[in-house]
């Protein structure tokens, strides 16, 4: 089993034509379409981001003109959030590994679970289109009456890009709800289930009831714009306020999107590289369901500088205070697993330690947030910028890598070079550090966000942060690299390279297209390492 | 001709265990897909509420130029339309075959009905120059009751997009049933559509009292 | 108040670096101490302690509080403006701000302001959303159309302090910027002497919009017209229509101006027109002041705090 040279039939080798790939029903391969949709993503907001700090290198805004900076950032942002980190972790991993690890042939409804790809890249195109034709200019945020009255940019069409790819988000979170509901083999019951399920089952909850929120409120916004309705319009009776409620009701949520499933790994990551159960499994369970329902609680803390009445800023604030805690007990119940474990240092596990450092600056800087006092002089500064980039950047992105490098073997049935994958991550954690603590400290000291031009004395931060994007560039280069190589002349993986626990260990790397040749009855808790 | 057993391989999906597991994560998930729903279309009721709450008088005012006798008549319709596909589903389960295309028929008819009564409603409003827009025109708080004319259209609007689709469901139900597809050992279709169509009624239900019932009780103004 | 800001935040900081090294330096030790010594080693059988989860649930929420009443505290006074202050009138506009002084001074993407005096600062947009930030000030707040919001300080220190547009507005958001200028009262009233006046004071040139729009047609003195008299209003208590009671501040005086049919006075007829877009936003600032003007006595004709009466001694 664990020597098999030949390549046994599997998913990967069930039909070669480009019909097979593009009218698949199989979730693994779904997951490889996704994969490759959202790293062209990535790669054209990275490209973004990359003009943005090559102009901040200097005070004057001279590389671009103002309004092209505008819309840098806008399209940064736009593809970044919506087709990078919500769907990257749920569409790649979620739908590769959710049927595997609760003993599944596939998801409750793999023909839906196709329409999501299509939906995404439909969406995709559309704010493609936006783009050629210009850009928006909006700010990822939208707010009106900028977005709705003023701005002459291609609102509609990225507007209705991001409503076509909501669905495809809300397909997804529905089908993993129903199938961790409904799908699991005998024997494996709800608190035998590996903890990435239990954080992909909350992430699909918030998906499920967040994302038709600001559906709703983006077509408003296009109503507004192509019809004239005055809804967030002051001149026509509305409130622009109005549009920041339903607007951050979802987006707010969406960050836990973006995070419960980099936890959800976090937790795989952790047991199988100290092979050791994780420390206080139902705490953890429990708090990614605890981060979902007090993550729709908190949107007005978004809010605080925009005319709220003080008792909702109280209230927002006490919550935003609250919601911290479970986030808090899950990282000391992944450090409490390392002690006395058996610890290795593969990529993966560099992932991991990048992940606490990343994840608790970042966290620990949204206490700061949360206060008001601070709030309101951090609030729209490159604080806050560095803030969600430590946790989106620092903790989604490096759990996204952590992730592919864990599950390489088992999804391409082939090995990664380690060296190279050690170097890159190192590098990552560098170039990502060089690249945002510096904005902590430019936003304290007053520079605004989304600005083209800035005064002089922010400089010195500005090229310290430009100079770690370089570093970081070359960092997310590499894994293209070696991972390419791995695909076309990798040695060939066995079921289980890492002595890890799990179903998907079970069976073989790649593993068939119906994921078992026998279907597995569970009989063990999960993570059953020690002997 | 449609034996039961001679169907079953083909209606159990090859990633379902058995028939009823595919039919409980059929209907989970239909009521996680109307949740969704629930929350689409509460962004536009939230918003409604704010500014009715901002501005009870020109919404009330507003209110009084919609037409409760075509609303009225519409909500009996739906309604009835809810009677007439859950008499389809109770005929499905008991494999009837012509009773249920006649249900469904008859539900579509309705459904049909309603769209007919909203846009004689919709042309009213042209007529009466209360198309939000350039050529809105209003005796009292022009501003507010525009607005409450903005909210007025996109939701009746999008709830008869709703209307539009669930009547494109239903016809496709209505030539699968013809076909006998529906028998009492397998007509989760019927049953799922079932769901969507009495959610867009009950969508209805609150939206017709909250925009045409404001302040019409007691003495008229 | 930047000095407590200051405070709170160092807190942060110290609470921040104290448990980013606590649980990095625990997870870097345990990496080094339970190192994988021989292939097929596993770890050993431990699941959890619940005192150790209420430990540390627990110690965390009291930290949380903590910084929440500590921040709490601080917003409450910066939410809540001293009653005397010396009100200045702030509309933004892409891609500048206006300054206007009660005593009818303009000034364009700078403000003067004197050291020690509390300053309350009264703000809309004439189009999108600006925000008014002050970074030496710790001090920010959104400007909204159709909306008044407002911002208070007192500066302590002279000098000239960045002030920056810090909600997006469009192409030219980052060249909305300017200063305020903090001097000394010596220096401020040498200012305040050879700066161009408009020679009309807010009040005055409100008073002027007034009789022009012909608003004292209905609002007269005494309760004799068809609108409800605005001496003794600003300030006071209006009981509409509705039987609801009402606060007549800026932003309900700013409404009944632009939407007279959405808060109707008791025993009126709702017969006042809008004025929206008849009146500019410095029009409606400019009667906003003279309402206040209009005391129930007829004697201060300016509503603006005079730059001779004491400071009020609050402490920060």
């Amino acid at each position: 089993m664990d020597t098999a040279v030949t390549p046994h039939a599997n998913y990967l080798t069930d039909g070669y034509t480009l019909k097979s790939w593009l009218l698949t029903r199989d979730h693994k391969r779904i997951g490889l379409l996704y994969l490759i949709s959202v790293t062209a993503f990535f790669v054209l907001g990275a490209v973004f981001a990359a003009i943005i700090r090559a102009e901040l290198l200097t005070p004057a805004g001279d590389l671009v003109a103002s309004d092209t900076y505008n819309r840098l950032f806008t399209m940064h942002g736009v593809v970044m959030v919506f087709f990078f980190l919500i769907p990257a972790i749920p569409s790649v991993l979620g739908n590769f590994l959710v049927p595997i690890m609760i003993g599944a042939k596939d998801l409750a409804f793999p023909r839906l679970n196709l329409l999501s790809w299509y939906l995404y890249t439909f969406g995709g195109f559309f704010t493609l289109w936006a783009l050629v034709a210009g850009g928006v200019d909006t700010g990822w945020t939208f707010y009106t009456p900028y977005s709705s009255a003023f701005s002459n940019s291609n609102v509609a069409l990225v507007v209705v890009g991001i409503f076509i790819n909501g669905f495809s988000s809300i397909l997804t979170g529905l089908n993993f709800v129903v199938t961790i509901h409904k799908m699991r083999a005998p024997g494996m019951t709800w608190f035998r289930m590996p903890l990435f399920i239990w954080a992909h089952y909350a992430t699909a909850l918030i998906m499920v009831l967040g994302t038709p929120v600001i559906a709703i409120t983006l077509v408003m916004v296009a109503a507004e714009r192509l019809l004239g309705l005055g809804i967030f319009d002051p001149k026509l009776g509305g409130d622009p306020v109005l549009f920041q409620h339903l607007f951050w009701f979802y987006s707010h949520p969406a960050v836990y999107i973006m995070i419960l499933p980099a936890m959800g790994i976090m937790s795989e990551l952790v047991a199988a590289f100290s092979r050791k159960a994780i420390f206080g499994y139902s705490f953890v369970a429990f708090s990614s369901l605890a981060i979902a329902v007090f993550g729709f609680l908190v949107w007005g803390h978004h809010m605080f500088v925009s005319s709220e009445s003080v008792y909702s800023a109280m209230a927002f604030s006490l919550l935003s205070f609250l919601v911290a805690i479970p986030s808090a007990v899950k990282v000391f119940n992944w450090s409490a697993t390392m002690y006395k474990g058996s610890i290795s240092f593969e990529a993966p596990m560099m992932y991991v330690f990048g992940f606490v450092g990343l994840f608790l600056i970042g966290g620990l800087t949204g206490l700061f947030l949360a206060a008001i006092a601070v709030d309101v002089h951090v609030t729209d500064t490159y604080f806050v910028v560095a803030h969600f980039h430590y946790i989106m950047v620092g903790g989604t992105i490096m759990m996204f890598m952590g992730g592919l490098h864990f599950w390489w073997p088992k999804i391409t049935g082939k090995l990664y070079n380690e060296f190279w994958a050690k170097v890159a991550a190192a590098t990552i954690f560098f170039g990502f550090n060089l690249t945002f603590f510096p904005q902590f400290i430019v936003g304290y000291l007053g520079m605004p966000r989304r600005y083209h031009a800035y005064p002089p004395e922010f400089q010195l931060w500005n090229i310290l942060s430009t100079a770690g994007a370089t570093v970081l560039a070359v960092g997310y280069a590499m894994p293209a690299l070696y991972f390419a190589h791995s695909l076309l002349r990798g040695q060939p993986a066995p079921s289980n390279p890492w002595g890890a626990k799990g179903l998907e260990w079970e069976t073989t790397s790649p593993p068939p297209t119906h994921n078992f040749d026998t279907p597995p009855v569970v009989t063990e808790p999960p993570y059953n390492y020690a002997k | 001709m449609s034996g039961t057993h001679a169907d079953e391989p083909s209606v159990l999906q090859h990633h379902f265990d058995n028939l009823g597991q595919q039919f409980e994560a059929s209907t989970l998930g239909m009521w996680l897909f109307l949740v969704t729903e629930i929350l689409f279309f509460g962004g536009l009721f939230t918003a409604y509420m704010v500014y009715r709450m901002a501005y009870p008088e020109a919404f009330a005012e507003a209110s009084h130029h919609l037409n409760i006798v075509l609303g009225g008549a519409n909500t009996a319709v739906l309604i009835g339309s809810s009677l007439t596909m859950a008499m389809a589903v109770y005929a499905a389960q008991r494999g009837q075959r012509e009773r249920q295309v006649v249900f469904l028929v008859l539900t579509m008819v309705l459904g049909m009905v309603f769209l007919g009564v909203k846009s004689v409603e919709y042309s009213h409003k042209f007529a009466e120059g209360l198309i939000p827009g350039p050529n809105f025109r209003f005796e009292g708080d022009a501003i507010h009751s525009q607005l409450f004319f903005s909210l007025y259209f996109v939701m009746t609007g999008l709830h008869a997009l709703h209307m539009i689709i669930g009547i494109g469901i239903m016809a496709v139900l209505t030539m699968m049933a013809w076909k006998g597809r529906y028998t009492a050992r397998y007509h989760t279709p019927v049953e799922v559509s079932g769901l969507y169509w009495h959610f867009v009624d009950i969508v209805w239900i609150f939206l017709f009292p909250l925009l045409y019932l404001i302040d019409r009780h007691g003495a008229v103004r | 108040m930047a000095p407590r800001v200051d405070a709170l935040y160092y807190f942060l900081i110290a609470v921040t670096a104290f448990f980013t090294l606590l649980v990095a330096g625990v997870v870097i030790y345990f990496a080094f101490k339970y190192r994988r010594r021989s292939k097929d080693e596993a770890g050993a059988p431990i699941h959890g302690s619940i005192w150790l989860e209420a430990a540390w649930t627990i110690i965390p929420l009291v930290i949380v509080l903590v910084i929440f009443g500590w921040s709490s505290s601080i917003f409450f006074s910066m939410a809540r403006p001293p009653a005397q202050t010396l009100d200045v009138y702030v509309v933004g506009k892409q891609w500048m701000w206006k300054f206007q002084h009660p005593d009818g001074r303009m000034e364009v993407n700078e403000l003067h302001v004197p050291v020690g005096l509390d300053i309350k600062l009264t703000m809309t947009s004439q189009d999108v959303i600006h925000d008014v930030f002050i970074p030496s000030f710790r001090l920010k707040a959104d400007v909204l159309p159709g909306k008044y919001t407002h911002l208070w300080f007192k500066a302590t220190k002279p000098g000239k302090y960045h002030l920056f547009c810090a909600e997006y507005c469009g192409t030219n958001h980052s060249g909305m910027v300017g200063w305020i200028i903090v001097q000394e009262r010596a220096e401020y009233e040498q200012w305040l002497a050879g700066s161009v006046g408009q020679g009309t004071t807010m009040a005055q040139a409100g008073e002027k919009l007034f009789r022009d729009l012909a608003c004292s047609s209905c609002h007269q003195v005494d309760t004799t017209g068809r609108g409800p008299t605005l001496v003794g209003l600003y300030g006071n208590k209006v009981t509409l229509e509705n039987g609801s009671t009402v606060l007549a501040d800026d932003a309900y005086l700013r409404e009944s101006i632009v939407n007279p049919r959405a808060k109707v006075v008791s025993g009126f007829q709702p017969v006042m027109p809008s004025f929206q877009g008849i009146v500019t936003e410095e029009g409606l600032l400019q009667l906003l002041e003279y309402i206040k003007s209009q005391k129930t006595t007829a004697s201060n004709a300016t509503g603006a705090v005079p730059l001779a009466a004491p400071a009020s001694p609050a402490k920060k």
